[in-house]
Order: C-alpha cells, then structure tokens, then sequence
C-alpha cells in the first residue's frame, strides 16, 4: 500500500453528500407542491395562505429553503473558484454570497411566520 | 541543439474548434441556470411574501406579474429551474450508478435537454 500524505481542505466528501441531500430535500418539496397545486381547481390568496398557515408547511418550507441557500453556497461557491482567479476578488464575491444568503435565512424565516 | 529537440510548449488548444459534447453542453447549462436561480433569490423570496402578506400585496403581485416583460422573465427563470432540476437528477442517476456507458451518457443528456425544454413550453403556455 502506498503511504499517501492526503492533503487539501479535507470538505470536498462533506460537501458532494451536503449538494446531494439537499438537492433531494428541494426536489421532494417540489413534487408535494406541484401536486398540491394541480390538485386544486381553483387557486386564490385563501387557498394559498391556508396552505402556508399550517406548521407543518412552514417547517417543510423553511427546510427546503434552507436547503436550497446552503446548495446555493456550494454551488455558487465552485463555480466561482473555477472562473474568478484574482484571490481579492473572490473573496469579496465569496463574503457578499454568505452574506446575502444569512439575510435571505432570516428574511425567509419572518415572511413565513409573519405573515 | 538542445533547444530545437524541446516539445513545443506550452500547447494552445483551439478552443473555438473544439465542440462540446453534449452531456458537456448539459453541464455547463447545469451552472448557467443555478447562477440564474441563485442571482434571482432575492425577487423569488420577494414573490413569496407578496403573495402571502396581505391580500392586497398579492392582488399587487400578480398585476406585476400580469405585464409580458415579467412573464418573458419568468418563463427563462422556469426554464433555468426545469434544466436545474432535470439536469440535476440525471446527476444523482449518475451516482446511483442509472447511467453506465457513454451511449446512456448522451441519450440521458438528450431527455434531460429535451424534457426542460418541453416542459418549459407547456408551463410557458399556460403562464402567457
């Protein structure tokens, strides 16, 4: 067996399963929501608070948002590690992406129990 | 003599004559739609809470929404989401190891290209 020093940042498996796992998360959500939606024969703004005012929805919700910033992230994150070679630049890209994805988390959370 | 027996490096690849294979062209449109979905964020979480807030918030939406320039935008938003998601479960096939040869590589890359935009035609449809 060869004694392979393994260098790196060490996030690149806990990464591809986080993309994976989240991905199926959004992908469940938008079945359920698809289906609820063709299964209603008329869609108004009480049918559609009705659906978001019940926990379960809210829950279901902030998880797949949640999910969808956090795929976001390393989505976004590779893409700009591959094409942004000035070191400056992406990391100004990198902060302002975390950034706006902690406001859409906090924003996402009041407008789904303040409405 | 040292000199002329050195390969000539580096090498230029001709990139405009190279063409892309096609589960390459579905990869890359994988990473333009996501930076699409990703760069929209702000108006999609926007579209969710007017249609939630209030009823006068949502009747407000969907006037906005009711103007041709939003729906032009909407319907390349629903196309970068259906790719997304074709494209992305083709890829959790891959790992599930669905997809084995290069033969099944292309004729996935073909349904993943064609249903999106299929679907993305008939949702259109129903959205103009």
């Amino acid at each position: 067996m060869v004694n392979r020093v393994v260098v790196g940042a060490h996030y690149g498996l806990r990464d591809w399963l986080v993309q994976r796992v989240t991905a199926v998360v959004m992908a469940l959500y938008c079945v359920v929501l698809a289906g609820w939606l063709l299964s209603q024969p008329y869609l108004n703004y009480d049918v559609w608070t009705a659906l978001y005012s019940s926990q379960w929805m809210r829950i279901f919700t902030l998880l797949f948002l949640l999910s969808l910033f956090w795929h976001a992230w390393i989505g976004v994150r590779d893409v700009v590690m591959d094409y942004v070679k000035p070191a400056g630049v992406r990391l100004a890209i990198h902060v302002l992406v975390i950034l706006a994805l902690i406001v859409y988390s906090i924003w996402s959370v009041q407008i789904l129990w303040g409405m | 003599m040292v000199a002329t027996m050195r390969k000539e490096r580096p090498k230029h690849l001709a990139l405009h004559q190279i063409n892309l294979p096609l589960p390459g062209i579905v990869s890359i449109l994988h990473r333009i739609s996501g930076l699409m979905l990703f760069l929209s964020l702000p108006m999609l979480l926007l579209m969710l809470q007017y249609s939630l807030a209030s009823i006068e918030t949502h009747t407000r939406l969907l006037e906005l929404l009711a103007h041709p320039l939003s729906k032009l935008a909407l319907t390349g938003l629903l196309w970068a989401f259906l790719h997304h998601f074709c494209a992305g479960i083709r890829y959790l096939a891959i790992d599930l190891h669905y997809v084995r040869s290069l033969e099944q590589a292309r004729t996935s890359s073909k349904v993943v290209l064609a249903v999106s935009l299929a679907l993305t035609v008939l949702l259109g449809a129903k959205l103009w």
